[in-house]
């Protein structure tokens, strides 16, 4: 049985999301014109050791530390 | 005066950088290798556009942690000269050398052209051989350098003179038509608040030769030249 937690990583509310604007235009050309907005953002998931300690601790260090860029983004980490 | 030009997987204006110090500004200068952590002596150090490590995750994410950039933060926290170009740009606000962030062109294409840039701060080691307000004729070649930082902290560099460069048309308008990539205020290149650390999304590398259309690049290695001449002018005194 593998451990798995799953991190997404979201542009922070505010910063110009330049793909998202594109896809919903996008969305507009398709005929979809109900979504006010669209927001793109990012998941990783981290398959963990059986033996791995103080786990918690470390995926949020990473996720500070290399998978979001806190300036802009800001990370929720789930458990599978 | 010494240059080094750090070498990263990926960068792509390692050599530009290297020739322009070398052959047309005729300063010393060296390759840094990303897994070494010796700055060789160097006066200054070029962070050189490219993609580090394929721009995975983000532009510059995964070159913070190379033990060459170890080495450059020490460097830089003690006063020590360092410019990031275009990617080099986005390794510094990665490293936390510099603030803000650099996101995707609001037009989502990749952007390669000549482009105009508004002095505004001439007062730096970097463009003291500007005037303030020069309009400087520089390329740019970038997919993601739209400039990107909280109103506060806009505010604050605005009150620390750290906002170096501004992209304007030739005679100097700044607007939304003379903003390639939708950085905010028109943003192209700015300091830390000690002045010792830049970053610009603009080549001034590409710009040293009239073949390449352009020397206004120049104006930033002979800055430094000036700066580094003063400083031993002194140290003889």
């Amino acid at each position: 049985m593998s451990n798995k937690k799953t991190v997404y990583v979201r542009l922070k509310d505010g910063v110009l999301d330049p793909q998202g604007v594109t896809i919903n235009k996008s969305l507009k050309q398709m005929g979809y014109d109900d979504f006010i907005s669209v927001r793109f953002g990012k998941f990783f998931e981290l398959e963990i050791k059986d033996d791995a300690t103080d786990i918690d601790r470390k995926v949020n260090e990473v996720c500070e530390k290399l998978l979001s860029n806190p300036v802009i983004e800001n990370f929720t980490v789930e458990k599978n | 005066m010494k240059f080094g030009v750090v070498t990263f997987p990926g960068s792509n204006c390692d050599y530009d950088a290297y020739a322009a110090v070398r052959h047309v500004v005729g300063e010393d200068v060296e390759f840094l290798w990303h897994k070494s952590n010796d700055l060789m002596n160097s006066d200054v150090i070029i962070l050189p556009g490219g993609f580090t490590y394929g721009d995975y995750l983000r532009s510059g994410a995964i070159a913070k942690f190379s033990p060459i950039m170890e080495s450059i933060i020490k460097f830089a926290n003690s006063g020590g000269k360092v410019i990031g170009i275009c990617n080099g740009f986005q390794v510094l606000t990665e490293s936390g050398l510099l603030p803000g962030a650099l996101i995707r062109n609001s037009h989502l294409r990749f952007s390669c052209k000549y482009i105009y840039l508004q002095v505004e701060n001439n007062e730096t080691v970097f463009t003291s051989a500007c005037k303030k307000g020069d309009v400087l004729k520089i390329p740019i070649a970038h997919g993601e350098g739209n400039y990107y930082n909280f109103d506060g902290d806009i505010k604050t560099l605005e009150n620390n003179n750290q906002i170096v460069f501004r992209y304007c048309d030739e005679n100097g308008i700044i607007n939304d038509q003379s903003n390639p990539n939708g950085s905010i205020h028109n943003i192209a290149g700015i300091m830390n608040k000690e002045g010792n650390v830049l970053g610009m999304m603009p080549h001034p590398e590409r710009a040293v030769e009239k073949l390449l259309g352009s020397t206004d690049g120049l104006k930033l290695f002979e800055s430094l030249q000036m700066e580094f001449s003063k400083n031993i002018d002194r140290r003889v005194v």
